[in-house]
């Protein structure tokens, strides 16, 4: 398999501040990846930076093997992005948008456009500035889908959707991954629906990734193992100690095992969901604010 | 035509729900050698899920021989899991009904009827085995 996005010891910096920093992945073509972290967690300066609207600071970040500063027509053809805000002209009406969008774009499928917009009941007449928050998602997603790329950066799509918006939105992004085979990379500062929706997740915060990984490959690696304080320091000599939690007589771990887990019969393990871990990862990252990077 | 659903605070994989729910649907003869399955474009535009998982789903059912996709003309049902006694299932959950509705008599709670009816699965398993 090929990478879509490869960084390597990327960084960006704003002022004396480092938004990013130590940034070394890779992510697979077809895969359908979340991008996971606490708001000014460094998410969109990655997205950014991945379609060129920023420029690293020190590193590399490429996409389909070429930096996205250089040839920019030949790589943005096959990309597809939308920002947070969702940037569209209010002044247009939604076909007037749709023919703004076709004329851009020499890949554009405009069967595919005016099927989903008639699908969605979007009023081609109506004026962009007009239309409710969660319509205005559905026609930046629109147009960034009917380019036809092979990879979708998505900010922070479904942030402020109400369910039923959410649903639709989720729906026409995995139907258009199922026709087209693209790659996709969302970033969420919620965890619901990831599981449903991504094979892998990258989890950032402070500026450093703390995890990454195809969410199966994830989950069987983590445990939760909870026993008597006495005994705890067991489980750390063996395994990466995630986060802790201590209660009276016992102390709760949430571990990455590196070997199989041999304990004692005072022990209980259970299995962690996809949000405990993730939440393990950004708890230890607030308290490591150095930022360790898996 | 089988429907899927996703039981989001299962503990249970979104993978391993789908192949569960043609298994068990194949071993309550709810669905029958020659059935078609939905595309996964159909699941994946009902359930707003991962193209790859729905995928990932039918080629673990297709290894476990219960399925085949051909290309361009869809993914049918090859093989049934409801054994020849089939027939039998209805008296059966009728007698378990009529269980079920004399130990709720006795105050059972749903905990432990489900421990009653483990620990006398794991005793007649055990017997079985002797």
């Amino acid at each position: 398999m090929s990478a879509v996005l490869e960084a390597k010891n990327l960084g960006k910096r704003f002022g004396a501040h480092w938004a990013l920093r130590n940034c070394t992945f890779s992510l697979q073509a077809g895969q359908i990846t979340a991008l996971v972290g606490p708001n000014g967690s460094g998410k969109s300066t990655l997205l950014e930076l991945a379609v060129g609207l920023l420029s690293p600071t020190e590193g590399s970040i490429e996409i389909f093997g070429s930096s996205p500063l250089k040839n920019p027509p030949d790589v943005l053809q096959r990309v597809g992005f939308t920002a947070q805000e969702h940037p569209l002209f209010g002044g247009f009406s939604v076909a007037e948008m749709l023919r703004f969008g076709k004329n851009l774009n020499p890949r554009w499928d405009d069967e595919f456009a005016n099927a989903r917009v008639a699908q969605l009941g979007l009023p081609l007449n109506k004026k962009i500035g007009k239309l409710s928050g969660g319509q205005r998602a559905q026609i930046a997603l629109i147009l960034s889908l009917a380019k036809r790329p092979d990879v979708v950066l998505l900010d922070e799509p479904v942030a402020s959707f109400d369910p039923l918006a959410r649903r639709e939105f989720l729906q026409t992004l995995m139907v258009t991954a199922a026709e087209t085979s693209a790659s996709i990379v969302l970033s969420s500062h919620t965890l619901e629906d990831l599981e449903r929706v991504c094979d892998s997740i990258l989890v950032i915060a402070d500026g450093t990734i703390q995890l990454i990984g195809e969410i199966e490959s994830v989950l069987a690696s983590h445990r939760y193992v909870v026993g008597p304080p006495e005994e705890e320091v067991l489980s750390s000599i063996v395994h990466t100690v995630i986060s802790r939690s201590r209660t009276g007589r016992q102390v709760a771990t949430l571990v990455n095992l590196e070997a199989p887990l041999v304990l004692g019969d005072s022990w209980s393990v259970y299995e962690p969901s996809l949000e405990d871990v993730i939440l393990g990862y950004l708890e230890r990252s607030r308290n490591n604010p150095i930022g360790i990077t898996a | 035509m089988i429907e899927f659903f996703l039981d989001r605070r299962s503990g249970t994989s979104p993978y391993m729900q789908l192949v569960n729910q043609v298994r068990q649907a194949l071993l309550l003869d709810r669905m029958r050698v020659g059935d078609q399955l939905p595309t996964i474009k159909t699941v994946v535009g009902h359930l707003a899920i991962n193209p790859n998982t729905v995928q990932k789903a039918y080629r673990e059912l297709e290894r476990q021989g219960l399925i085949e996709s051909t290309p361009g003309v869809g993914t049918f049902v090859k093989q049934s899991l409801a054994g020849p006694a089939v027939s039998v299932h209805p008296e059966l959950r009728q007698s378990l009904a009529e269980w079920l509705e004399r130990a709720r008599d006795a105050n059972l709670d749903d905990e432990t009827i489900v421990a009653l009816f483990e620990s006398a699965m794991q005793a007649t398993v055990a017997e079985e085995r002797v």
